[in-house]
């Protein structure tokens, strides 16, 4: 074995593909079946794209670096499921471009967030968390106070839409629609974008008369994790 | 034969602004690691700023050690190594090398302000955004043509093994940045310059992410610095490598194992458990490599041992080779699933990345530039070999600072998660766990600040060897005989 080595260690191109053909296999093993294998994402009801709103939000969450410290996925133990709720499937972050799972809890997890806290909680907690939790660490983020640009949103749904979230072309064309309504229509009278999306969170968190970067956020926030109804999923579907 | 006889124009100049960069970068990024420790012992720091919230500031601490330091120090070594072992000038010369250079310095720059202005993939280690990516690949594509350029006018008959590791490093990192980017700009539809998603989502992209996130640091800061191990601890002992057919046996099962330890980075997710019991089984068997390459690293010693008592810079190096066997130790214990519930998502974590990037990834450099400082400026030796030895111990006392409180920290925030009262509930709320942290985060930025320290003694001790002073020569000829 040692004595034919020479000719790896004396040739640049066998050099160049024992590496390629050395570093390739463990990716091309771990990666590919991921898209092949059907138990990969559970089959579940209810994960449905984001709402031009929430997807804003999550932006927002991208932009300012939330996924250092929260992650969002509940692992099966039953610590974590008593602290947070059911353990996190697969097909809950599917349409998650970058996903946010995270590697690091500074915070705590954030899968399951949605419904915890009131909209005022969420925001008094952002502009300065320790006004509610007064040991906690986390950075203030008044800024989020300020108008949200959301006039090239459809542009972003088309560029979900080509790495496969699947917007239908009405959902597009009413983006803008969608968001603001998301912020200022009345719950009660059941808005358009409600049925587009359902279970989406209705109501301006900040309070404000234009639509804020904080009404994106907390709305992203409202729906982590209550997409799947658990109590319809039955066990067989989600077992590993 | 004519070996030695004529004299080969080796470029050095961009191997001089390499080496400058490194150690400026070096210090940017420890004293960005520090702010954002102290900013989690003290959350006033965060200043109610937006461009200045750990959030955007922690990508500017890991980018500026691993992308803007790491990253100088390998092109420097690398392509100062590559000339000496081929006895070639660098391939396309000064203009290709101070095209890299140039390019890389800017590039560092603006990726760090777009992180501190909002701009972010959203992915750790690969923040930046679509088209600073691409420029990179147009540096790193030069930088593969200036390294096997040369090595392909070599006029040795052998690549010399810490080409090996250089090369097996630029063609890996060259897949993975390729493969973990690929994303769609939303300014193909009319929006944002700066906003792109990756074509990867959810469960396909956690695994893309960690295959790339994972072999970043066993290629780019693993397989590169090994590189510089088998040039600069040889070169320093006067020594030859330890074992040629453990170097063969170390490259080949170092690089065909790291590819496969990302998933353990995603223990008890929800990637299916056949992946995750992949990642931990090689992450395991990585061990036996990593710790044959630390040997053959250790025993080119034999017979030099008396220079870790004289020579301050053989104790970096050889500090650094034994702090990288504790951290391939320690990965592959973390790695075993039942370790992994109770280390992940804590800041043990944190504390074993930094025990090889401090102690490993940093001390290797550490001691590759004190040599090469005066080997490029033509001085005799450093300006204070005593200065080495004072950096060294301050660096290391940090070192040891610094991980402990991780392991205390991030092993008592585990067994808080789970702990249950008498009752069988939950005994602590997650706020308390957090405040537990506290006395820790405090120590921990102490030991980096002892580390930012060190690593001023060095900007100091290099400038005076620029300029040419000697501060003490009895020292330096006193121990001269034993080198």
């Amino acid at each position: 074995m040692f004595k034919h080595h020479a000719k790896i260690e004396t040739n640049i191109f066998f050099l160049a593909v024992g590496i390629l053909l050395t570093i390739v296999v463990g990716g091309l093993v771990e990666v590919v079946p991921l898209f092949s294998i059907e138990s990969t994402i559970e089959k579940v009801d209810g994960v449905r794209p984001y709402s031009p709103l929430e997807q804003r939000g999550r932006d927002i969450y991208i932009r300012e670096g939330c996924y250092n410290c929260h992650s969002q996925m509940i692992r099966p133990f039953k610590d974590e499921v008593e602290r947070y709720g059911h353990y996190s499937l697969a097909a809950e972050s599917k349409y998650d471009h970058p996903f946010q799972w995270g590697s690091k809890r500074t915070g705590p997890d954030l899968a399951r967030v949605g419904g915890k806290y009131t909209d005022d909680w969420q925001v008094r907690h952002l502009i300065n968390p320790r006004d509610v939790v007064p040991g906690s660490i986390m950075p203030g983020y008044k800024h989020l106070m300020r108008p949200l640009n959301y006039s090239d949103i459809a542009a972003d749904m088309k560029a979900l839409r080509a790495v496969g979230v699947p917007y239908t072309d009405a959902q597009i064309a009413n983006a803008v629609k969608d968001l603001e309504e998301q912020v200022f229509g009345d719950p009660a009278a059941k808005p358009a974008v409600a049925a587009s999306y359902p279970k989406a969170h209705i109501g301006s968190a900040s309070g404000k008369d234009k639509v804020t970067e904080m009404d994106a956020l907390v709305a992203y926030l409202q729906v982590l994790g209550t997409m799947v109804d658990f109590s319809t999923v039955k066990p067989e579907a989600i077992r590993r | 034969m004519s070996i030695n006889t004529e004299a080969t124009p080796y470029c050095e100049d961009v191997i001089k602004k390499f080496t400058l960069a490194a150690i400026f970068w070096g210090v940017v990024g420890f004293l960005a690691g520090d702010f954002i420790a102290l900013q989690l012992a003290f959350p006033v720091l965060n200043l109610d700023l937006e461009w200045t919230s750990f959030g955007r500031l922690r990508p500017v601490h890991t980018s500026a050690v691993i992308f803007a330091f790491g990253g100088n120090v390998l092109f420097a070594t690398s392509l100062y190594i590559v000339q000496r072992t081929s006895r070639a000038g660098l391939f396309g010369g000064e203009g290709l090398g101070g095209f890299v250079f140039w390019n890389f310095q800017a590039l560092i720059v603006v990726a760090a302000l777009s992180y501190v202005l909002g701009f972010s993939q959203g992915q750790e280690y690969a923040e930046p955004e679509w088209w600073i990516d691409l420029w990179l690949t147009v540096i790193w594509v030069a930088y593969l043509i200036a390294f096997a350029g040369t090595i392909m006018k070599r006029k040795e008959p052998h690549i010399y093994v810490a080409n090996w590791f250089f090369f097996a490093m630029i063609l890996t990192i060259a897949m993975l940045h390729l493969g973990n980017n690929l994303a769609v700009p939303a300014a193909f539809f009319g929006g944002s310059w700066m906003k792109s998603y990756n074509v990867f989502g959810g469960v396909q992209n956690a695994m893309t992410q960690w295959w790339y996130g994972h072999n970043a640091v066993g290629f780019f800061l693993t397989a590169g610095f090994l590189g510089i191990m088998y040039y600069f601890v040889p070169k320093r002992a006067e020594r030859p490598v330890y074992s040629y057919r453990l170097s063969i046996v170390h490259f080949w099962a170092l690089i065909f194992l790291y590819i496969w330890a990302g998933p353990h980075h995603l223990h008890y997710t929800a990637l299916p458990d056949w992946a995750q019991t992949l990642g931990m089984t090689f992450s395991v068997m990585l061990w036996m490599p990593s710790w044959g390459g630390m040997i053959n690293g250790l025993m080119t010693l034999s017979g030099a041992w008396d220079k870790l008592r004289t020579d301050p810079v053989m104790r970096f190096l050889v500090s650094s080779v034994a702090f990288y066997g504790m951290s391939t130790f320690e990965g592959p214990m973390m790695s075993i699933k039942a370790v992994n519930s109770l280390s992940h998502y804590t800041d043990w974590g944190i504390g074993h990345v930094h025990s090889g990037a401090l102690g490993w990834v940093a001390f290797v450099s550490f001691g590759a530039l004190y040599y090469l400082v005066p080997k490029l400026w033509g001085r005799k030796e450093l300006y204070s070999l005593k200065l080495v030895g004072v950096h060294f111990w301050v660096a290391t006392v940090g070192i040891v600072f610094y991980i402990t409180a991780m392991w205390i920290s991030g092993i008592m925030q585990g067994l808080m998660w789970r702990a249950y009262d008498n009752l069988g509930f939950l005994q602590y709320s997650f706020i308390e766990t957090v405040e537990a942290m506290r006395p820790y985060y405090m120590i921990r930025a102490l030991g980096g600040f002892l580390f930012v320290l060190g690593s001023l003694v060095m900007v100091y001790n290099v400038w005076k060897t620029i300029k040419g002073d000697v501060a003490d020569e009895a020292y330096a000829s006193a121990t001269s005989g034993a080198r």
